[in-house]
């Protein structure tokens, strides 16, 4: 990562800890509702950005993490086992789906992953003595670690930018690590990554059991959040809204899904006055970009710099490498 | 018994919609490799044309009319020109993502310029019963099939038997031969998206009486269409007739005998063992292309 990056992360960095003590409580709650977002983001992104597949179950995965960590929670086992119980459920799930889905070519995940979502919308709505049906699971209880209570909306982001803070790096660790390294591969050239023996398909595979596993986890963290689960909150629309907030941010860079979700959440708040026209100006604006810059938000400024700095110095623009 | 046939008869009249739906997405994908996520919304968006021509004084017939023009310059050309070919040098992905915030865009504008209240909508033929070996079969269910059997039998003369229709073929098994021959590949592959617009009228037309007319029809719609080319084989239009037809009878089968509450579930399951056993389809082949 450039200097510049690297300075700009930092600022945004102390930005998310200092603006929220000047935020009132709702505000607060959109900063955590971000950062919860974000996590689920990451995850479909190495799915997306990385596998080059798209997913549309996250906004299922994030409910299977969000139901399982409540009902756990309810069945009395502590929060930190209720929270990897969920990551660990959604990977297993993210495999077993993944498993048939990439023996196949063309956007089969695409599909299999929109059956899916269906499939757990159902599931949610009609096992009512599990889920709570369409009156869903609520007084769900903010966690409690060590005698320091995370009930305040201002303790309770703080715990949530600490898991997201966790989990990215947890991530960014992974992508650097010799085995990792595999995913930017595939990124970059997966024809190229298929003839040096890396099994390609394993990878993606892989990709997409962790990207759910981070759905899963952000689940967990989004019960919490906002104490109260019903079927309609995971349902095909979430999904479609995580994976713009990753196409918006920009898909295939790690920092894209930050900015997406940024977007995702904020936008509707200031986008109040135009009522109910949000989502119509909304998919105009996700329309336009994909046509004049496929790579996101976070691409343009890529390209941008790239420009800027091959007019001063002639000589080749770098290659990415995150 | 009685049962059985009524059932069987309204589901190959579901099934031959679905049907429909899933040629012209086939169609879309062999000749221009546009996965077009927003099928469904397509299917959805002309009956809301023809309920819009009807509340201006048109009769039905002249109203379905005007929706398959204005479905054909606007799903059909616009389309194409605005939101594919822009996207087509930047692969797959992108034109993906376009399509499916293009979904978005016509449900979300259908609801807030139109109603997003289910709005009745007018049959084909009046709603009259006839009774074959016991079992009451609604002469709907009837003019239904047979509209869409007339629509699937016109394609296939189309593209059989008319030299137009095989230019089209050409374009779709290898478009760098076809443009050797002299075959104008851009022109075919903008009449694919012509005659996808056309079914997608028809089949709006056809069921939207059954379902009524809502903005969010097109969920389930898109997801029945791409199911039926999956199950049927990717790459024929045999293989979408063909998985429509098994989509719509188990459709009704399975509200009947195993759960309502389950019913949309059932295809989608069906979609993951041949995925699983058959990838390419029923009657796809691997790795080939014809249409």
């Amino acid at each position: 990562m450039s200097r510049l990056g690297a300075a700009v992360v930092l600022c945004a960095a102390a930005l998310a800890v200092i603006v929220p003590f000047f935020l009132k409580p709702f505000g607060i709650y959109l900063m955590s509702m971000w950062a919860v977002l974000t996590i689920a983001a990451v995850g479909l992104n190495l799915t997306l950005g990385y596998a080059g597949q798209v997913s549309m179950a996250q906004g299922a995965f994030l409910g299977i993490g969000a139901y399982t960590a409540a009902l756990l929670m309810q069945a009395g086992v502590s929060y930190a086992l209720a929270f990897l119980a969920a990551g660990v459920l959604c990977f297993a799930m993210g495999w077993l789906l993944g498993y048939p889905a990439l023996r196949v070519q063309h956007h089969y995940l695409a599909f299999v992953t929109l059956a899916f979502t269906t499939l757990v919308f159902l599931f949610l709505r009609n096992e009512e003595w599990l889920t709570g049906g369409i009156y869903g699971i609520s007084g769900i209880r903010r966690p409690v670690f060590f005698g320091w209570s995370s009930a305040k909306p201002l303790q309770f982001y703080f715990f949530c930018l600490g898991m997201l803070a966790v989990l990215s790096l947890g991530t960014w660790w992974m992508l650097h690590s010799p085995w990792g390294r595999a995913f930017i591969a595939l990124r970059e050239n997966p024809i190229r990554a298929l003839s040096l023996g890396i099994d390609t398909r394993r990878y993606t595979l892989m990709a997409f059991a962790i990207g759910s596993s981070l759905g899963g986890f952000s689940g967990a963290l989004f019960a919490p959040l906002v104490q109260f689960l019903e079927p309609a909150s995971f349902g095909l629309n979430r999904s479609f809204d995580l994976l713009l907030m990753v196409i918006v941010g920009g898909s295939g860079h790690f920092f894209g899904p930050f900015v997406g979700a940024l977007i995702s959440v904020l936008l509707p708040e200031w986008m109040r006055i135009t009522e109910g026209y949000y989502l119509i100006i909304y998919s105009l604006l996700v329309m336009v970009l994909m046509m004049f810059c496929p790579s996101g938000i976070i691409g343009f400024f890529d390209r941008l710099r790239h420009a800027v700095r091959r007019r001063n110095v002639s000589r080749p623009a770098e290659a990415t490498t995150l | 018994m009685a049962s059985f046939i009524q059932l069987l008869v309204s589901g190959l009249a579901t099934g031959a919609i679905y049907a429909l739906v899933a040629v012209g997405f086939t169609l879309l994908w062999q000749t221009s490799q546009t996965i077009n996520f927003a099928q469904g919304e397509f299917v959805m968006l002309p009956a809301f044309f023809v309920l819009a021509a009807m509340n201006a004084g048109a009769p039905f017939w002249f109203a379905c009319l005007i929706a398959i023009v204005l479905s054909v310059l606007m799903l059909g050309i616009v389309f194409k020109l605005v939101v594919v070919d822009p996207m087509l040098k930047h692969g797959v992905l992108p034109l993906v993502i376009s399509t499916i915030a293009l979904a978005v865009f016509l449900k979300e504008g259908v609801k807030d310029f139109y109603s997003s209240q289910a709005q009745p909508f007018p049959t084909l033929a009046p709603d009259h019963d006839i009774s074959v070996f016991d079992a009451v079969v609604s002469t709907q269910s009837l003019a239904v099939l047979a509209v869409a059997i007339a629509a699937v039998v016109g394609l296939n003369l189309l593209l059989q038997k008319t030299r137009l229709g095989r230019s089209m073929q050409a374009t779709a098994q290898n478009p760098t031969l076809a443009r050797i021959l002299g075959i104008p590949v851009r022109r075919m592959v903008l009449y694919t998206f012509v005659v996808n617009a056309v079914l997608v009228a028809i089949a709006s037309i056809l069921i939207s009486p059954i379902y009524l007319a809502k903005f969010s029809n097109g969920e389930t719609l898109g997801l029945a269409a791409f199911i039926a080319a999956i199950i049927g084989g990717f790459n024929q239009v045999r293989g979408a007739v063909l998985g429509g037809v098994i989509l719509g009878v188990l459709d009704n089968f399975s509200a009947a005998y195993v759960s309502a509450q389950y019913r949309v579930a059932i295809p989608l399951v069906i979609l993951i063992i041949v995925i699983l056993v058959r990838p390419q389809g029923l009657l796809g082949r691997v790795e080939e292309r014809t249409v």
